[in-house]
């Protein structure tokens, strides 16, 4: 029978100062988990009015110039404050750092201020929806966030100060890889989450002060006049999608990236079994991140680029499949004659392997120069994004979460209502989405308020999917709270996983491990250790 | 943040020992300096582009700067970057009044260069050589002339902004230092800053030909 340890990371020292102004990276991690859980919350239910709105044409109960802020505000707090922080900021927080045998990250302090940062810039994006909030869309393209009377400066302000979060943390995490890595943990040791997160916060530190740069300058053209993206004063607005997708583009590599690094931990340990090609999936991730950063132009086929520059980004956009095929190839050759084991993040695992591969294989179509032209701005960019964001970065990560639950907390969920939870997600993502890419191919354009009597029945079924999407949130919601008072215990290691942070107590330490532990064996050498798991069968 | 028995005080709890530690600070602070390259990076792009669209207005406008003011400005800060390296060197060598007459003298020197940007500033103000719908001098010929003006209000803006931080954090190193925080095993601060510092002067030697040599 497992026990809690009396004195964990949540227990010592006590006190709301002490967390409030904790340097555990633990501890950090939590705050991001409640802070980012609440702006998903707030993004979700943005995301179930419009869908509501959209039930039938025309004005169903808000008016269009309503419509318009809520898919901005959708849009911008689902990128800004929630998917972009989600998984490095919190599972990473939380779980690198025992991953590599380390006490902390490099720099504790800098991973405090991120967080108060992460608060301030959402304090303005929250100000910006009391104070008439922007109309834009998410991409705040020029000359229209110039132009409108909504308040675009508080949100790309939010945004602005947002980025520094992000590059602390990924600066943060790529000192804490290359520096504090235990006795024996070679680059190759490392578990693939870990390489993932590398390849991450590359992308961060990179990209990220290229955003700041552009979303500074709209805030002085908007404020100054300074005509640098107004083509009546000799700007340019294209320069401004320039600007925009250089970072925004790679950005979503930010978002995708550390779910893949999950995924691949979760097959692994799920299938009991030595992960296939660890090399292969591990420069993947480098290799995304590089080709990441020289396909911003397929977002703007139809801006008014030359036609080189379109052919060129389109030929390069098809590269982003091959490390991408790699991994997918890669985790179902592990899964093949492995001992599959159907818990709950292997289920999410699962549905990121179906949801994920669409959303790539789709995005490959988008990338070929003259089907874009066909499907630009309609319902199937938004289905191929929600499938790769949400299919793809909000299953990875609930897998995660769930995975790595027991750790944090040192209680199990219950299975039951989490498997019922998963089947209603994947049904209810599926009924929404695959919906809006047939909408999409018949010609439906995005952001549309209003839209022909044709498109009803689908788009009426994409928002019945919502509520189902909806219900299995909530019942997530009600069994994790549970869980944390109710929960079985789980032991230190209830999976029978071999990294580092499986061999402390659930919840570890304030120092992660009473003995900094040595690499001895590879994060997937199945084949050679049966790992004694802490938890039996239900 | 003290370690127990037998480490140095300024040891933090989760590094194994003081290399490790000064080797993930110095590595911590070239990622940044990164950040900031490509901070910068998007106004550099945006020059190449205004000046390629409009060769002559990026003439005619720039004999409008003040060649000497944007010399004297390039020695300064080249001084300010020969003194703060002496500060780290007098520093490592242990010898803390030196330090303290070098990070001074680095700021000081900081503080002309933003007096002559100030001088700089308020004469273009005062002619109306200002960016966007500001502009109101008459003397530049070909349309848009203020578009040069934007691109160097920007990139001289953004970067006078970086010189007034790195003197607050010069400030805060003197400080520091008169605390005898620092010595001859434990200077990483100092350190930091001189490549931050080192960053700053680097960005003006590409700001001084771009703006006041375009030939």
């Amino acid at each position: 029978m497992n026990e809690l340890p009396t004195k964990s990371y949540l227990n010592d020292p006590k006190g709301l100062k002490s967390w409030l102004l904790t340097l555990d990276h633990k501890r950090i991690g939590l705050l991001y988990l409640f802070s980012i859980m609440a702006a998903f919350a707030l993004g979700g239910i943005f995301a179930m009015l419009i869908r509501l709105e959209l039930l039938s044409p025309g004005k169903d109960f808000m008016e269009a110039d309503t419509y318009n802020q809520l898919f901005t505000l959708h849009g911008a707090i689902m990128i800004f404050l929630f998917i972009i922080p989600s998984i490095p900021a919190i599972l990473g927080n939380f779980a690198l750092p025992l991953m590599i045998g380390a006490k902390d990250v490099a720099f504790p302090r800098l991973n405090l201020a991120s967080w108060y940062i992460y608060i301030l810039g959402s304090a303005f994006a929250v100000y910006s929806m009391v104070a008439g909030a922007a109309d834009t869309g998410w991409t705040f393209y020029t000359p229209y966030s110039t132009e409108t009377t909504t308040s675009v400066i508080s949100m790309t302000l939010g945004a602005f100060i947002l980025g520094f979060s992000s590059i602390f943390t990924g600066l943060n995490f790529i000192v804490t890889i290359h520096k504090l890595r235990s006795p024996g943990m070679s680059w190759f040791k490392m578990p693939l989450f870990v390489w993932g997160l590398y390849a991450t916060a590359i992308i961060q530190v990179l990209a990220t002060p290229v955003l700041g740069i552009t979303l500074l300058l709209l805030i002085i053209e908007r404020v100054a006049g300074i005509g640098i993206f107004d083509p009546a004063m000799g700007g340019d607005p294209v320069l401004y999608q320039h600007f925009f997708w250089f970072y925004s583009h790679p950005a979503v590599y930010i978002m995708i990236l550390p779910g893949m690094g999950i995924i691949s931990e979760l097959i692994s340990v799920f299938s009991n079994k030595k992960i296939f090609g660890y090399k292969a999936i591990a420069f993947s991730s480098l290799g995304i991140a590089f080709v990441s950063f020289l396909v911003w132009g397929h977002h703007m086929f139809v801006s008014g680029q030359s036609e080189l520059a379109a052919m060129i980004f389109s030929f390069l956009t098809f590269f982003v499949g091959i490390p991408s095929g790699i991994k997918v190839f890669n985790w179902v050759t592990t899964m093949y004659r492995g001992s599959i084991s159907l818990k709950t993040p292997m289920l999410y695992a699962l549905s990121f392997l179906f949801l994920f591969t669409i959303g790539g294989l789709t995005g490959i179509f988008l990338g070929a120069l003259s089907v874009d032209v066909h499907l630009h701005d309609t319902y199937f960019i938004v289905a191929h994004f929600h499938y790769v964001m949400m299919g793809g970065t909000v299953m990875a990560f609930l897998g995660g979460v769930h995975y790595w639950w027991p750790k944090i907390w040192g209680r199990m969920y219950s299975e039951l209502w989490a498997r019922i939870s998963v089947a209603l997600i994947f049904v209810g993502f599926n009924v929404t989405f695959f919906s809006q890419f047939i909408l999409g191919s018949q010609g439906m354009p995005r952001r549309y308020y209003n839209y022909l009597d044709q498109y009803q029945p689908l788009h009426a079924f994409s928002t019945y999917g919502s509520w189902i999407l909806g219900l299995g949130f909530v019942i997530m919601a009600v069994y994790l709270v549970h869980s944390l008072f109710k929960g079985r215990v789980a032991g230190s290691n209830p999976w029978g996983a071999l990294t580092f942070e499986w061999t402390t107590a659930s919840p570890p330490p304030h120092e992660n491990f009473a003995t900094i532990p040595e690499t001895t064996h590879g994060p997937y050498d199945f084949d050679k250790i049966v790992p004694k798991r802490t938890l039996t069968e239900d | 943040m003290a370690q127990a028995t037998g480490q140095p005080h300024f040891l933090q709890h989760h590094f194994t020992d003081v290399e490790q530690q000064r080797e993930s600070a110095k590595l911590g602070m070239w990622i940044f300096l990164i950040t900031e390259v490509l901070l910068f990076g998007g106004l550099f792009c945006a020059y190449a582009i205004y000046r390629s669209w409009n060769p002559d207005i990026f003439h005619n406008a720039h004999v409008h700067l003040d060649i000497f003011a944007g010399t004297l400005n390039t020695v300064v800060l080249i001084t300010s970057s020969v003194t703060m390296a002496l500060a780290i060197r007098s520093m490592q060598l242990g010898n803390r009044p030196a330090t303290l007459k070098f990070l001074i003298t680095t700021l000081l020197l900081a503080a002309v260069f933003l007096v002559v940007k100030y001088f700089e500033y308020s004469h273009k103000i005062h002619l109306g050589q200002l960016p966007g719908k500001f502009y109101t001098f008459g003397g530049i010929e070909g349309t848009n002339p203020h578009i040069f003006f934007s691109v160097y209000f920007l990139m001289t803006g953004l970067h006078g902004f970086h010189v007034l931080a790195g003197m607050g954090v010069i400030t805060w190193l003197i400080v520091r230092t008169q605390r005898n925080a620092f010595s001859a095993e434990y200077y990483t601060p100092v350190e930091m800053t001189g490549l931050y510092w080192h960053l700053v002067d680097l960005i003006w030697i590409f700001l001084f030909p771009l703006f006041y040599l375009v030939g």
